[in-house]
């Protein structure tokens, strides 16, 4: 119960009062501690758990050809880690052939977004290495102050 | 219980009785099984002591407690163990799939008969692809294929006909025509074992459809009405047949 204006000290005064029938009424278990033995042991009621059976629909010979699809998913439902495997083994183009293509990619692209100056000393280089020439004699170009 | 306990490995593949004690391998001291866990690592499940407690068995304070007769299984992967009994009545049990009688509708709700001693709900937004607006079209005395949602001895049992990931993966109504007829449970989990002879031999005669649910219920669809019968006769027939009598009837039917 809440009254108002409720001294902090007659509060405190009830909530040890509670406290203290509470604690006399407080039950506990008399009884003994169970051992905590044999908690591996797991109850169970159904057969699905203990036996391997298999699904309950069933079709032969072709008569319903959704359900006989249905048969052969859900009967090798425990093989399917051996159907992932395989499938990364078939992809189309091999990881090295992957990593090639991207390196050269990146290159090329990124050739894109350069501005034309770094474009031209690109050539430059370019051609230093294929001629295997002295390095070229023209500087990069540098903003020239309009002299007045 | 005042019958001795018997090693549960020395009685796998016999008989036992309601009131015998499975006597379990004693894991040796803690520390010695932690060194052999580090060791064996994964084979290590069930001599740490990890046990499936199937159906038909109890824990107890010694061990396991048998509380149905029949004859005891044991599976080594993941250390299994159950009692392999027959019966004809079915308890719903959680995940089961199993075939269900419509019987009435109430409101968003499908009562089914599934042979229990309750009968059993299902939403009508239990089927894949059904919305408030979107119904599924199912009447009174219609077949359907499901599983436990819940199911036990407190509860009304629920089903659905959608799995955890919101497919319906085969389960739902089943179509028009066929015949449903009764079995025991026992047989059902011969024919739903991974290489049943008896389907086997079934699936050379004639196309057919077969849907088998855990209580006991087969429902069979084959072109004819007489190949239906003639199935439905080797199904209920099969529980008592030999081997070797089954492959005469087939045999005298192929030759038909």
């Amino acid at each position: 119960f809440m009254q108002r204006g409720l001294d902090s000290q007659t509060k405190k005064q009830l909530e040890e009062e509670e406290k203290k029938i509470i604690s006399d009424e407080h039950w506990y278990l008399d009884l003994p501690d169970l051992k905590e033995k044999e908690s591996f042991i797991i109850e169970e009621r159904s057969f699905m758990a203990c036996e391997d059976l298999l699904y309950g629909r069933m079709s032969f010979k072709g008569f319903n050809p959704e359900i006989e699809k249905l048969m052969i998913q859900m009967n090798s439902k425990g093989k399917e880690e051996e159907i992932k495997v395989d499938d990364k083994m078939e992809a189309d183009v091999s990881d090295e052939e992957m990593a090639r293509r991207y390196e050269t990619l990146v290159g090329t692209i990124g050739k894109k977004f350069l501005r034309k100056r770094d474009q031209r000393v690109l050539q430059d280089e370019d051609e230093d290495r294929n001629s295997n020439a002295t390095p070229s004699k023209t500087a990069k170009k540098q903003f020239l102050k309009p002299k007045d | 219980m005042s019958a001795r306990g018997e090693a549960a490995e020395s009685l796998v593949g016999r008989v036992v009785l309601p009131g015998d004690v499975l006597l379990l391998p004693v894991p040796a001291r803690p520390e010695e099984d932690e060194e052999r866990l580090l060791r064996l690592g994964a084979a290590a499940g069930p001599s740490r002591g990890r046990l499936l407690c199937g159906p038909g068995l109890r824990r107890c304070a010694a061990g396991l407690l048998v509380t149905k007769a029949g004859v005891l299984r044991h599976r080594a992967a993941g250390g299994a163990y159950w009692v392999d009994s027959q019966q004809r009545r079915y308890v719903p049990v959680k995940g089961d799939h199993v075939i269900g009688i419509v019987t009435a509708k109430a409101g968003d709700v499908f009562k089914l008969d599934v042979g229990g001693s309750e009968q059993a709900s299902l939403s009508y937004l239990a089927f894949e692809g059904a919305t408030k607006r979107n119904r599924p079209n199912v009447q009174v005395g219609d077949l359907i294929y499901g599983q436990f949602l819940v199911a036990n001895k407190d509860m009304e049992p629920e089903m659905v006909c959608i799995d955890s990931s919101g497919r319906s993966s085969g389960m739902g109504l089943i179509g028009q025509d066929g015949f449903l007829f009764k079995v025991s449970l026992g047989l059902i989990r011969k024919l739903l074992a991974p290489k049943c002879d008896i389907i086997q031999d079934l699936s050379q005669l004639y196309p057919f459809e077969l849907v088998l649910g855990m209580n006991g219920r087969i429902w069979v669809k084959a072109k004819t009405v007489q190949q239906t019968l003639i199935l439905v006769n080797i199904l209920e027939a099969s529980e008592y047949m030999t081997a070797e009598q089954r492959k005469q009837v087939l045999a005298k039917l192929s030759g038909n």
